[in-house]
């Protein structure tokens, strides 16, 4: 089943939780909500699901209009964050919760429901547990019994709202690793809502970036990452380093820092965005940009080594006013940098955000190539 | 004997330091637990004591010629029913009183959350005037009732309403917090699940609601055991038909029978414990199962 989201507004009070957003949903596919807290991205989902009215707007799956349509003839799955189980009824009551509620005519048989509960329990691993109560189980097997619950009738649509919010770090793996196998057996359109950019990336086919009731983006995730639409995507999606400054004769330039960008016309302000993995440090300025930092911190934790830099005679936007890099354990071992070392960061590949534009233009600087090209995306 | 040695066991397997200062964390032990022992004893357990010394003075069948006197044996029958029914009332009425109060917002709301704790606050005597006021067959409810045949004061009917006045707050304040706590979750999810709003009451929050609902409930019918003021007011008082258990103690005292006063008033005193202690025992065990302790 599709999900069209088309032109919905929210409002509390005077608080505008979504903004005029429509969305397509695509058939089959595991889609992340994913913002910061305020977003909006939860209170979508509860529109789509029905547990909350839009002020205006439709909600239609696979054409059909369900706008006004009661959550309970939705006919969706719903995985609340704090699990929502029953503490009164066993896992197996549980689970069995949906197919008793359905109308006696469309109620299979006391023996049916048994065996499909089993089937559940055997699908999620803990057929030993079905007479315990809720109480009894761990964070991670409450959220595996309320998924059961919730695909018990076989709904076409899964929707859950931070799935993995209440459990440690090690459950979270293993239930995303599980949650994206049953996704892949059964088929459902799924939308998940999420605050963790990694679990969005990692987990879905489609990621919807929000923020104060906008969608900013709507991308695959390998896409999103390698091209944002904003700075606000740019900025959400993990760690960055930002050179803002005055362009003038195609150079970037704040403080005792500057940047050549090959080929731009734009006179003014711009900022120059970079991920930690688009950068090299050298001990010298390269011919194109002259970035000095002095090292604060090494991280060596990890597959790669993570360097933390102040700034030297200018500053990074934000509010630590630090820099990222990273480097291989291979270059480190080398290099030997240490706290209170002068380096030089050497852009690879940046982007550059101009004026009031939203949209980034790709930056190139190919050494081997002495005549720097740049390259525009979109 | 083994049961009380096993309980004992487990009670100082789950406060193993209990008497040890040196490792306990939070101050006053001692003497908290020292004046509410103190105060429980004063206030609660002498008087109890006194009853039951007044009561041992009696030969058993002494004591049984009176607490089955035909008279009081007719008193416990209309106390019991008229409580059970007021209770029962209160139940049905105080559930809808506290389940208005948390689920909806409306003007006035915190007024009639202030006025349900009315009948604690007022003497019992007055209320009891003021419904055999109202209730009389030319007050302002009285004349109605009358003319559909149906009388209220001086009749037992009149004893169940004091009793449900007087009891109403014990449903409505045990049941108002547990409601409050409720997730909206768990509603969310059975309607999800394509519950209809009833199935969401009876199998999601009902199941949640009724061990407060009986407590509410049995301190209700334990308090109505024992209304005096408000009931002799409105009851008629008439022997073998409209005669509370307390007006049959108020009836000995006021014969200076202290020893048959005292044996009546243990047998109501009995049955509340009774009551009281089952109710708190099947809780107990009910909330040990979903709170997985």
């Amino acid at each position: 089943m599709t999900i069209t989201v088309d032109g919905i507004n929210k409002r509390f009070g005077k608080f505008q939780a979504l903004n005029n957003v429509s969305l397509d949903i695509p058939e089959g596919k595991l889609t992340a909500l994913l913002g910061p807290s305020g977003s909006g991205k939860t209170t979508l989902l509860r529109i789509i699901a029905g547990l909350e009215s839009a002020d205006s707007g439709r909600v239609s799956f696979s054409g059909k209009d369900v706008t006004k349509l009661h959550v309970r003839d939705r006919n969706i799955g719903f995985v609340f964050q704090h699990y929502a189980l029953f503490r009164h009824m066993t896992v197996a009551q549980n689970i069995a919760f949906g197919l008793d509620s359905l109308p006696r005519k469309q109620r299979p048989s006391k023996a049916d429901i048994q065996k499909r509960v089993g089937e559940l329990l055997e699908m999620i691993q803990l057929p030993h547990l079905a007479n315990r109560f809720p109480a009894q189980l761990s964070g991670g097997q409450k959220q595996r019994v309320a998924l059961a619950r919730s695909i018990a009738t076989r709904p076409k649509i899964l929707l859950l709202d931070e799935p993995f919010g209440a459990l440690d770090a090690k459950v979270r793996k293993d239930l995303r690793r599980w949650l994206r196998n049953l996704h892949d057996e059964f088929h459902f359109t799924s939308i998940f809502v999420t605050h963790d950019q990694e679990e969005a990336l990692e987990l879905s086919d489609q990621v919807v970036v929000m923020s104060q009731g906008n969608v900013e983006q709507v991308n695959e995730p390998t896409e999103l990452y390698a091209r944002p639409d904003s700075r606000f995507v740019f900025d959400f999606l993990g760690q960055v380093n930002v050179l803002s400054g005055e362009v003038k004769h195609s150079r970037l330039t704040q403080g005792s820092a500057w940047v050549t960008i090959p080929g731009i016309e734009h006179q003014g302000n711009a900022q120059l965005y970079l991920r930690p993995h688009e950068v090299r440090l050298a001990t010298a300025p390269a011919a194109h940009a002259n970035l000095p930092l002095r090292i604060e911190a090494v991280s060596l934790i990890g597959s790669e080594v993570r360097v933390e830099l102040r700034p030297e005679g200018w500053e990074s936007e934000g509010s630590d006013n630090i820099w990222e890099v990273g480097i291989s354990h291979a270059e480190f071992n080398q290099q030997r940098p240490t706290r209170g070392d002068l380096r030089y960061a050497v852009p690879e590949v940046g982007h550059l955000f101009t004026g009031k534009d939203t949209q980034p233009v790709t930056v190139n600087w190919d050494e081997a190539d002495l005549s720097p090209r740049i390259r525009l995306i979109n | 004997m083994s049961t009380a040695n096993q309980a004992g066991a487990a009670v100082s397997q789950r406060w193993p330091r209990i008497g040890n200062r040196s490792k306990r964390v939070l101050p006053g032990f001692g003497l908290s637990l020292g004046i509410s022992l103190l105060f429980i004893s004063l206030i609660l357990m002498l008087p109890l004591t006194g009853l039951v010394m007044e009561v041992s003075a009696m030969s058993f069948d002494q004591f049984w010629f009176v607490i089955t006197d035909p008279r009081v044996v007719a008193s416990y029958k209309v106390t019991a029913f008229s409580a059970l029914a007021a209770s029962l009332f209160n139940g049905i009425f105080g559930l809808l009183l506290a389940w208005v109060l948390v689920r909806y917002e409306f003007p006035g709301k915190r007024l009639i959350d202030a006025v349900v704790d009315l009948p604690f606050a007022l003497p019992t005597a007055v209320a009891g005037i003021v419904l055999a006021t109202l209730f009389a067959e030319n007050g302002w409810y009285g004349q109605w009732l009358s003319k559909l045949g149906i009388e209220v004061a001086f009749t037992p009917v009149g004893i169940i309403v004091a009793m449900a006045f007087t009891s109403l707050p014990f449903v409505v304040r045990t049941v108002q917090p547990v409601l409050e706590e409720l997730a909206p979750e768990d509603e969310e999810a059975a309607v999800s699940l394509g519950a209809s709003d009833g199935l969401v009451f009876r199998r999601v929050i009902f199941p949640s609601l009724w061990p407060a609902l009986l407590t509410g409930v049995a301190l209700s019918f334990t308090r109505s055991l024992g209304e005096f003021g408000a009931v002799i007011f409105i009851a008629g008082n008439m022997p073998y038909v409209s005669e509370v258990t307390s007006l049959m103690i108020f009836v000995r005292l006021q014969e200076y029978d202290y020893a048959a006063a005292s044996a009546i008033a243990s047998v109501i005193l009995l049955v509340s414990l009774v009551m009281l202690f089952a109710i708190t025992l099947w809780q107990a065990r009910y909330l040990k199962r979903i709170e997985g302790r």
